[in-house]
């Protein structure tokens, strides 16, 4: 399988690759790790008449602490994150990139790409939702930056613009004694996830939720954050039977979807209970650190 | 710039530089086939899911049917035909021949490439490490068993070259 002809431009900075989109227009693509673009355009499912590839703009990979925040490049590619060292708090971003694909997909597959394709079954949106990412994107009118609760607008499609670049991911640091995990249920080896849950959890000194958020994958037409979740951890102190009772809202307002991978019904089943998990585990990594 | 374009591009493969003009849609894996008559590296599913054409790109496994030879530029690219060294086969060679890691061997060029970019970074890696390291290969034949064997003996007998290398006992 061969993509139809198109013609390719190498961007060498974020303002080069923002001019050749809007030169170009409509029929062009952006091509970071080429992991979602080049099935498609294989299959001729996209057939852009133009490919800006933006794959070796210097500064677009990698991770860098800021004060207040952890910045991940788009170009970071899934075996870069599963391999990082993060703050407390952040583990479920390691957790998710580990359980991407497999491993020539994880070496060159991007966050950046993933997001910006958002297939309904990916991996990162969990994480990105339930770490409170803010997406920073760079279009001919200037910066702007769109919290990840707002980017998932429908199946493959979010609310980057026509001519925009996202260039990296803001993850706030979380306080002192959070913990995050990212549980993933798929078929086989390498899939997509059938339901994939990540949750952050803050705890006082006293043991108490100060702050809670989950993100589910795969289950609804979009990813999401189970506020419904949320709302029943937050001012508790968190034991099983109260996480049980919080985690059976995981698909509250939610319609689950129903494929040949799973019924809706075992969706929303299995998404109670790893969403249930994946707040026992994120608990667990709150409260070993230091009061 | 019109759709047909060709772009030029210099990869070195198996340690030789090549240059070419290519199509942009040009796969790395029928750049390495078709144009470098290199065909020891195999087209399985063409979908991105087998492995089957697995080959290094700058000392990392990737898909070579998933990336575009224009992505390659510039880049350093490894084969199953740049493994034997004088003539001689590479310890993972040596290892899924003796230990029967293939029947078809199909999918053998891919599954060889993995596992050398697995033991670069883990060179003493445990059975679950070993069939966390494969993933992204499929094996229609062997059932893995021998597969993982064959890579837990090519490790062992990589470590203890290096050992003696590193002791300025290595042969070469
Ligand atoms: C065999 C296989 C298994 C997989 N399994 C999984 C899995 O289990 N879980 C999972 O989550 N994913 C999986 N994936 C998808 C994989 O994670 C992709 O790498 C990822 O979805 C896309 O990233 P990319 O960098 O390759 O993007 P590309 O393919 O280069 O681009 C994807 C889309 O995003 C756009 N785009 C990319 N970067 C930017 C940017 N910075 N700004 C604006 N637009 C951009 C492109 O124009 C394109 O439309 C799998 C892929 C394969 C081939
Ligand atoms: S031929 Fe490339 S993954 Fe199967
Ligand atoms: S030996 Fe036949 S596919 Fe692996």
């Amino acid at each position: 399988m061969i993509p139809a002809a198109f013609a390719y431009h190498r961007a060498s900075s974020v303002d080069e690759a923002v001019r050749l989109l809007q030169e170009l227009g409509d029929d062009a693509r952006v091509l970071a790790g080429g992991h979602s673009l080049l099935p498609a355009m294989k299959l001729r499912l996209a057939r852009p008449g133009a490919v800006v590839d933006i794959g070796r703009i210097e500064g677009l990979r990698g991770i860098r602490r800021q004060v207040d925040h952890v910045e991940v490049g788009a170009l970071t590619r899934h075996a870069d994150l599963a391999a990082a060292r993060l703050p407390a708090g952040l583990e479920a971003l390691a957790e998710c990139a580990d359980r991407i694909a497999d491993p020539q997909v994880r070496r060159r597959g991007t966050i950046g790409g993933s997001l910006c394709h958002a297939d309904p079954s990916a991996d990162w949106p969990a994480a990105v939702l339930a770490l409170e990412g803010q997406l920073v994107l760079v279009g001919p009118g200037g910066e702007r930056v769109v919290p990840a609760a707002e980017w998932f607008v429908a199946p493959f499609m979010t609310a980057l613009q026509p001519g925009e670049i996202l260039t990296a991911i803001r993850f706030p640091v979380p306080q002192a004694r959070s913990g995050s995990a990212y549980l993933k249920l798929a078929r086989k080896a390498s899939d997509f996830a059938i339901v994939g849950a990540a949750a952050r959890v803050t705890v006082d000194g006293s043991g108490r939720c100060t702050g809670a958020a989950v993100g589910v994958t795969g289950v609804g037409d979009v990813p999401y954050r189970a506020t419904a979740v949320e709302d029943l951890l937050v001012g508790r102190v968190l034991d099983d039977q109260v996480i049980a009772e919080a985690a059976a809202r995981a698909v509250e307002g939610v319609d689950p979807v129903s494929d040949v991978h799973a019924g809706a019904e075992y969706r929303a089943q299995v998404a109670q209970v790893y969403v249930r998990r994946a707040v026992q585990e994120a608990l667990g990594r709150a409260l070993s650190q230091p009061a | 710039m019109s759709q047909d374009s060709r772009v030029r591009v210099r990869i070195r493969v198996n340690g030789d530089v090549h240059e070419h003009e290519v199509e942009p849609r040009l796969l790395l894996v029928q750049y390495l086939r078709d144009v470098l008559g290199l065909t020891g590296t195999h087209v399985g599913c063409d979908t991105s899911h087998c492995g089957a054409c697995t080959v290094l790109l700058d000392g990392e496994a990737v898909k070579s049917c998933t990336v575009l030879a224009v992505q390659a530029d510039g880049g350093e690219v490894t084969t199953i035909e740049g493994l034997a060294q004088h003539g001689r086969l590479h310890p993972l060679q040596e290892a899924f021949w003796e230990h029967h890691g293939l029947q078809c061997g199909y999918c053998t060029p891919g599954m060889i490439m993995s596992a050398l970019d697995l033991l670069n970074r883990h060179p003493d890696p445990d059975e679950e490490t070993i069939r966390r390291g494969l993933e992204g290969n499929l094996c229609r034949c062997t059932g893995y068993q021998n597969i993982v064997r064959a890579v837990q003996a090519a490790a062992a007998r990589m470590r203890a070259a290096e050992a003696a290398a590193a002791a300025g006992g290595g042969d070469d």
